[in-house]
This record gives C-alpha cells, sequence and structure tokens, in this order.
C-alpha cells in the first residue's frame, strides 16, 4: 500500500524525511526544505534589501544546494538580493578543476555572476605545490586558513556585503561535538554562531543558511531537483580528529535522528564562564587583516613556505613574529627547528 | 588535575606496574607498586596518602559542606561510589584538624525492578550491600525505584536556597562548631564511637520499613502493585536512551525525597572524572547543553535546599580501580538498563564507547573533556532570581531551555514539525504568503504529531486514559531535552502520579496566569511562589 504524503495527504508520499521521520511527496518536501531555511534567514536577520550576498560555491553539494534555493526564496519573498557565487580555486589537480566545472555549470544555469580567485594568484601558492612542501598531516591548516581570506579577497573585489557559506547542520553539530574533544573553549563558543559581523577591516560578515538543514536532506533536495554537484571529498584527506567526530555524529544520528540538531541546541545554551580567557582580536600588521597575533596566521604560513620553514605557521611561534616583520633572519638553532618536516 | 590519564603515553600505559628495583618517587624509600602517571611510580602508602589528600582537597577547595551538616552518600555500590564511602569513612577516622566534620548517611537506590532482575537476585544484592553499609556504622537508607508511584508531589516543587551563606562565614561556622563541640564537652558528631549504636539502631529501624523481604512487623516498601506499574512505565519507552533518561531522572527524584525527608542537605555522587567525561559528551549529544555546568560541575545548587556535590570528579576510573583492589574496597557488580546492551543501543551506551576507545588512542581525551566541564556555566535562560518556579522543567528541574530566541535550533525543530505536517486551513497557494513562527510555548501542531505517534503506536495510548486528562500539556513544562524523552514514551498514564499532579497544578497555574494577564503590571512577577 502506498504511503501517503503527511503533509498534503493527498500525493503518494516519495521520501521519509530523515530529521523529522514525517513520509512526504516531492513538492512537499521541496516546499519544507525551502520554508525551512526561509524561516532561518527571516528570524535570524541574515540579509536586508539591496545587499550583495556572495554565495561560497565549491561545487559540492552543500553550496550547490544553497545557492538553488537562495535564489528559489530572493525570487519568492523578493529579499531584493543581488546574488553571485564566489569560489576558491586552492590548485589541486583533478580534485579542484573537475568542481569548479561544476560551479560554471552552475552559473549558466542560475544565471548568476561568478568570481573565482586562486591561491596562486593570492599567494603565489598553489595547494599541490604546497602538499609538495610540508607533506600531507597538516595541509589543511594551510588550505583552512588560506580559503577564509581567499573568500574575503574575493569578496572585496567584488563589493560584496555578506558570504554565505554551505555549512550544514551535521558540519554544525560535528564542530561542536570536536571542539569538546579539544576542550577549545574559545570556538566552541563562536562554532553556533549563525552569523559573524564584521569583525574588522578586510572582513566580510558571513552566515550559514543552511545551518539547521540535514546533509541528508541536502542529498535528497538534490537528487529530486537532479542537481549537479560534484561529490569528492578532498583528496588531501580531513584531520583525523574530525573523522572521529564525525563518525560520532552518523552514530548518533543512527540511534536518534534528530541528535544532530539536539547537539547544535546544546551548543547554542553554552556559554563560558566568566574569568575564562578569550584571546583579544586585533589586526595583522602585514595585511591589515583580522588576528589575534601581530601577524595573521596566513602570513605566518606563507612566511615559513617562502622560507622554507613550514612549521613556523604549525606550532606556536608567536615570538618570532617580531623578526618575521622586521624581515630579520632567524638563528641558525630557530631554522633548525622549524625546518624538520617530521609529520 | 585529573592528570592521571592524561600524562600516560602509550609506553606507560602498558606499564602500571614499575621495574621492580625502582623506588617511590615521593619517598624515595619504599618500593614502588604502581605507577599512576608518567614517570611517577608510588610506593603502596604514598599512593594511599595521595588518594586521601585529593578528596579532602577536593572538599577543602570548594568549601560547600558545613562542619557538623548531614550528608547523604548515593552509593550505586560500583567502584566510585564505593571508594567515595571508603574515603568519607578514612576522613571522618583521621585525628583533627586533617578530620571531616559532617555527619554522613548512605543512600542505594534499587533499579532492578526497571532493570528486569529477579526478585531473587536483587534481595542478594541488597545484602551484599547492607553488610558493606553495616559495617561503616551510618544510617543507610536502600529506596527501591518502585516507591516513585508513593512520592508526593511536593518533590517536583521549586524550594527556594537554604538561607544564604555568604562566602566568608564558612570559616566562622567551623569555629563555631569547634567552640560548641569544646563547651558541651562532646565529641565531633561523626566521630564512629558514641554515634555508633544509634545509628546501628537507626539503621535497623528504617531497614525493618524499606526492606523488601518479610520482616516480622515492618510493611514492605512497596505493593506488587507498584512492581507491575514500574514495568509498565519502562515497557511504554520505546528507546533505550529515553530508558535511560527516564531511569536518571527517577532516581533522582528518589533521592532527593529521601534527603529532605530524613534531613540531608547535601547529596554525595560518586561520579570519577572520567564517568563525567562520558556524561558531558552524552548530555551535549541528548541536547542537555544548557544545564551542563550543573550536570557536571562540582556541586549542583537546581534542588534548592539540597545540593548535589561531586568529590571523585578528580579520580579517573583507573586510579579508583587501582585503589580499591590495593586496599580491599568492597564493591558489587549490580547490571543496569544497558549492560548487555550493544555499543549502538543507546546515545549513553554509545558515548561511553566512543569516549572508551577513543581514550585508548588518545590518552589525553577524557581529560581534556573533563576540562571543558570547569569552563562552562549555564548560559540560558538568563538567571532571574524574580522568575516563576514554574520556569524549571518538570521532570530534571533544570533551568527551562525552551524560551529561547526564534532564531534557534528549539525554534527550527517545531518549523520542521510544522512543515511536514497537514495544517487545518492551508493549500499551498495560501501557505506562501505565511510565515509566522508558532508560539513560543511550543505548542504548536507538533503537540499533535506526538498524541498521534504515541496513540497509534501504544494501542491503548494517552487518549484513552482517564488517569491523564486529555488537556494536560506536559511539554510546556519540560526541557528541551525531557521533551525527547517524553516523546519515546508511549504511555504517558503510566507516569508516577506525583508527576501528573504536578503537572495538572502548573497547567492550573498558568492558566490562571493567563486569565489575569491583562491586568498584572510586571511581567516577571509572580506573587505567590517566587523563590
Ligand atoms: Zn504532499
Ligand atoms: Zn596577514
Ligand atoms: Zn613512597
Ligand atoms: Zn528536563
Amino acid at each position: 500500500m502506498p504511503v501517503l504524503c503527511s503533509s498534503c495527504e493527498q500525493k503518494r508520499a516519495v521520501l521519509k524525511r530523515p530529521k523529522t521521520g514525517h513520509s512526504l511527496c516531492k513538492e512537499c518536501f521541496f516546499w519544507a526544505f525551502e520554508e525551512e531555511v526561509h524561516q532561518t534567514i527571516v528570524s535570524a536577520r541574515l540579509f536586508s534589501p539591496g545587499e550583495t550576498v556572495g554565495i561560497g560555491a565549491s561545487g559540492g553539494k552543500d553550496s550547490t544546494v544553497l545557492a538553488h534555493v537562495l535564489k528559489v526564496l530572493n525570487e519568492r519573498y523578493s529579499y531584493g538580493l543581488k546574488l553571485l557565487l564566489l569560489s576558491v580555486d586552492e590548485g589541486i589537480t583533478g580534485y579542484r578543476d573537475d568542481s569548479l566545472e561544476t560551479v560554471k555549470r552552475n552559473q549558466q544555469q542560475y544565471d548568476l555572476p561568478l568570481k573565482i580567485v586562486s591561491y596562486e594568484e593570492l599567494y603565489g601558492w598553489t595547494m599541490d605545490a604546497i602538499v609538495k612542501q610540508v607533506g600531507l598531516k597538516n595541509n589543511c591548516t594551510f588550505c583552512g586558513v588560506f580559503r577564509r581570506q581567499a573568500l574575503d579577497r574575493g569578496a572585496m573585489m567584488l563589493k560584496v556585503d555578506k558570504i554565505c557559506t554551505g555549512h550544514n547542520a551535521d558540519d554544525v553539530a560535528e564542530t561542536v561535538l570536536m571542539n569538546v574533544l579539544r576542550g577549545d573553549i574559545a570556538r566552541l563558543r563562536r562554532c553556533t554562531a549563525i552569523s559573524t559581523a564584521s569583525e574588522g577591516e578586510g572582513v566580510v560578515p558571513r552566515c550559514k543558511p543552511l545551518k539547521y538543514a540535514y546533509e541528508k536532506e541536502i542529498v535528497l533536495y538534490a537528487y529530486f531537483k537532479k542537481l549537479d554537484y560534484f561529490s569528492t571529498e578532498c583528496i588531501y584527506s580531513p584531520n583525523a580528529y574530525r573523522g572521529h567526530a564525525r563518525a560520532f555524529l552518523k552514530d548518533l544520528e543512527a540511534v536518534r535522528p534528530s541528535a544532530i540538531v539536539d547537539v547544535i541546541h546544546s551548543g547554542e545554551n553554552l556559554s563560558v564562564r566568566e574569568g575564562v580567557r578569550m584571546p583579544v582580536q586585533g589586526n595583522c600588521s602585514r595585511c591589515g587583516y583580522i588576528s589575534s597575533q601581530a601577524l595573521c596566521k596566513s602570513c605566518v604560513l606563507l612566511e615559513g613556505l617562502n622560507r622554507g620553514l613550514p612549521k613556523l605557521g604549525i606550532g606556536k611561534h608567536h615570538r618570532l613574529h617580531g623578526k618575521i616583520l622586521a624581515r630579520e633572519p632567524l638563528t641558525q638553532e630557530e631554522e633548525r627547528k622549524l625546518k624538520a618536516v617530521d609529520f | 588535575m585529573c592528570q592521571v590519564d592524561e600524562e600516560y603515553n602509550d609506553r606507560l600505559e602498558k606499564r602500571t606496574v614499575p621495574a621492580v628495583s625502582q623506588k617511590c618517587v615521593k619517598c624515595k624509600e619504599g618500593s614502588a607498586v604502581l605507577i599512576i602517571r608518567a614517570g611517577d611510580a608510588f610506593c603502596r602508602s604514598c599512593f594511599k596518602e595521595y588518594f586521601v589528600h585529593k578528596f579532602r582537597a577536593m572538599l577543602g577547595k570548594n568549601r560547600v559542606i558545613y562542619p557538623g551538616e548531614k550528608v547523604l552518600l548515593a552509593v550505586s555500590g560500583g567502584p566510585a561510589s564505593s571508594a567515595m564511602l571508603a574515603q568519607v569513612q578514612e576522613g571522618l577516622s583521621r585525628d583533627a584538624p586533617k578530620k571531616l566534620r559532617f555527619k554522613p548517611g548512605i543512600i542505594y537506590v534499587d533499579e532492578g525492578g526497571a532493570c528486569g532482575q529477579r526478585l531473587e537476585e536483587r534481595e542478594q544484592v541488597i545484602a551484599q550491600l547492607e553488610s558493606i553499609f553495616r559495617a561503616t556504622g551510618y544510617p543507610f537508607h536502600i529506596v527501591h525505584l518502585e516507591q516513585v508511584f508513593t512520592l508526593p508531589s511536593s518533590v517536583l516543587e521549586a524550594v527556594s536556597a537554604a538561607p544564604g551563606r555568604p562566602e566568608g562565614s564558612y570559616k566562622a561556622a567551623v569555629d563555631q562548631f569547634i567552640q560548641n563541640s569544646k563547651l558541651d564537652g562532646s565529641v565531633s558528631p561523626g566521630d564512629v564511637s558514641p554515634a555508633q549504636d544509634s545509628a546501628l539502631q537507626d539503621a535497623q529501624l528504617r531497614l525493618s520499613r524499606l526492606d523488601t523481604r518479610d520482616t516480622p512487623n515492618g510493611t514492605p516498601p512497596f505493593t506488587p502493585q507498584h512492581g507491575r506499574d514500574l514495568e509498565r512505565l519502562f515497557a511504554s519507552v520505546r528507546t533505550l536512551t529515553a530508558r535511560e533518561d527516564l531511569l536518571q531522572t527517577l532516581r533522582q527524584h528518589l533521592v532527593l525525597h529521601t534527603a529532605r525527608a530524613e534531613g540531608y542537605s547535601k547529596v554525595m555522587m560518586g561520579d570519577s572524572c572520567s564517568r563525567l567525561a562520558v556524561k558531558l559528551l552524552g548530555n551535549i549529544s541528548l541536547g542537555r547543553g544548557a544545564s551542563l555546568a550543573a550536570d557536571t560541575g562540582f556541586s549542583d545548587p537546581r534542588y534548592g535546599d539540597v545540593v548535589v556535590v561531586r568529590p571523585m570528579r578528580d579520580y579517573s576510573s583507573k586510579e579508583i580501580a587501582l585503589y580499591n583492589r590495593m586496599f580491599g574496597v568492597p564493591s558489587v557488580f549490580i547490571p543496569g538498563l544497558d549492560t548487555k546492551a550493544p555499543d549502538k543501543a543507546s546515545i549513553q551506551r554509545l558515548t561511553e564507547s566512543f569516549v572508551t576507545k577513543l581514550q585508548a588512542d588518545f590518552p589525553s581525551t577524557v581529560s581534556t573533556i573533563y576540562r571543558t566541564s570547569e569552563k562552562l556555566h549555564t548560559a540560558c535562560p538568563p538567571q532571574n532570581t524574580d522568575s516563576e518556579p514554574s520556569a524549571k522543567c518538570l521532570l530534571c528541574l533544570c533551568a527551562l531551555d525552551t524560551k529561547v530566541e526564534e532564531a534557534s535550533a528549539f525554534h527550527a525543530t517545531l518549523v520542521s514539525e510544522r512543515l511536514s505536517q497537514k495544517r487545518v486551513t492551508e493549500s499551498p497557494g495560501v501557505r506562501a504568503g505565511n510565515t509566522n513562527t508558532p508560539a513560543s510555548g511550543g505548542q504548536c501542531c507538533s503537540s499533535r504529531g506526538e498524541q498521534d505517534g504515541s496513540c497509534g503506536g501504544g494501542g491503548e495510548g494517552c487518549c484513552s486514559s482517564n488517569r491523564v486528562p486529555p488537556s494536560l500539556d506536559l511539554k510546556s513544562l519540560l526541557c528541551y531535552s525531557c521533551r525527547l524523552t517524553i516523546k519515546d514514551t508511549t504511555a504517558l498514564d503510566s507516569l508516577p502520579q506525583y508527576i501528573v499532579t504536578e503537572a495538572e497544578r502548573r497547567n492550573r497555574r498558568s492558566q490562571m496566569k493567563q486569565e489575569i494577564s491583562e491586568f498584572l503590571l510586571d511581567e516577571e512577577e509572580d506573587g505567590e511562589e517566587a523563590s
């Protein structure tokens, strides 16, 4: 016996919502999914009319669905937004080439302007070249830091008011768990925020309209909408600890499907005891980007790469920032410590 | 603190027994019998000193237990709470000034009825525990989970905290205490010798009241009907996750009630740092983030007049096991709800096996998670001393975490529920214009969905009950996480009466408030019951 859609009670249900367990027809699912994103946008006041919004587009499922839904909602509810796609080319052969092709196809389908900024053009290094120097163990540190700044730089070039990224509920919950496992209180406090205000010059405000959307529902949406996306993980694999958090979250979801949003609820209602020290944010004295140290992470990493001392940006070497800024040479002892690539 | 596990590395992990010739790092004399952290080989007596000192240091640092205060030790029979009992005995038997000065009593909650244990097994366990408890000379209380069916609804009422004892008064209280002891020439309370006889008598008296076995003149603490009620209640809970959560809640109510009835103002729980790390991660996964600080911190003030403290939080389970083995601390193995369950049977079980496995690969896991608990406090809702007592969860009694802003996970779940179900007067065309969000009480259609689920699933579900009025709104009285537990409970009429009674009272009260709302000047003010 076919199951009826629990929303319209007329059409045959084609899927069971991972988030609520309800059986829905295709149209009702699309409606519910889009409407939930709309509610998120409205209740968190993510946008204002007339803004230019850059969608961080990687060619993966999250940003592909985000671009699609934002375009639909912008028209349905007259947000009055100017949408455009913003992509970063990390310079990873075989991975980025393919996904950028997807982004370019999306651009044509959705008729949205596209800007691609590359690591090579911004930093003079591709990820392939970085991996050659630093090996596979810490490359995600580089990539994460560089990508964050690259999106900002691209957004500045296009005079974008806000960047939105495809982070979904699973990503947020996973980050909560990971920060608990790492004991990273500062990040634990920040990671459930749906948007970040501009924290300084060179930093564009960001938001996550898919914060409450389940990854599985994003895939279902893309599947039934026949959206084209590139589905491979980064070939330079992610860090082990996040992997543990992810596996744990998947298990939690299997035991109790609401666990993903339950973890986010927990994260939203935690707060840090007064007196726990939080880093003070300032600006990088070389590039002006937001930083809690004299030099931003990106500039330190870059300096390390350029001096052939890749470990410079990985450990905590704040003492050396003065020397780097003054373009002074490091002592032999300092060089020796930073050169050895034992990872 | 809690470095025992933290500073292990793989090499040392396998080497808790030191090399033959090694000397104790502390006294440099005794030959080492165990290694408790990297490089620290302790002899037997120095390990004992270290272990005992840690207990007193934890109490000393937090200064919440007053001399002469009655303290209820919650002993489950497991290694950690048994070690706690041993530490209290140790502390009370010491010479001044290192002596602990409170009056201990013991509570054991027999959960066998919810875990499907046979009566004979339960009696056997209780007999073992009784002999351990009796040897301490402290009064003890054996309480059965079935007794929740006789609890008064006052357990769930908010009680204002004991008259404030400002920070500086601790020392004054100690001085006063010593002064008094000198004046009347009596020995410190808690001292075993004179107290022993009366304590023993007290215990035996209570035992005859509480024990399940046929005692000549005692009435059994619960009837066979209560036994069946308990079975029915737990059978009606669909998931092991919710069953474990419910058990924890009911157990807590029994402990709280016993503490109040017997005049204890503190309850000591034996959570080790390993246990707390699991609890912290587990509670995050259960949506209990808002009460994380109270659930895992040293002290939990949520009940007002009775404060829960966790003096074992600096010990790892490994350390405790070593101590118990070395010094012959008896413990009793008692199967729980999830003892034979597979790893993925419940959130709590899953979390435990996850942390244990991760700890094996990354030896600092437990201590890192544990330290997180020290940096947290409750963020939501803003602590308002004038707010109504009903702003606490009916079941777990934590501050309600459901009055949050609209842009939140809580409201997102309500929106998802609403959008996945048929709405009475709507077609997609109409819906396009409708961007309303549900009322903040959370009583939108999702409660309807839940009832559908429970009636459909249980057969003789909630609607057929006459004990639970169909209008009873439990949901709005519960915190986020307890809602999930109740959502998995298919027969709400099997809940103990004290819960239903208190829920009705709160419902009536909020209805009353609604009726007169236009005449109330200050929204936060509650005339009668402000705590
Ligand atoms: Zn439908
Ligand atoms: Zn910089
Ligand atoms: Zn020694
Ligand atoms: Zn609760």
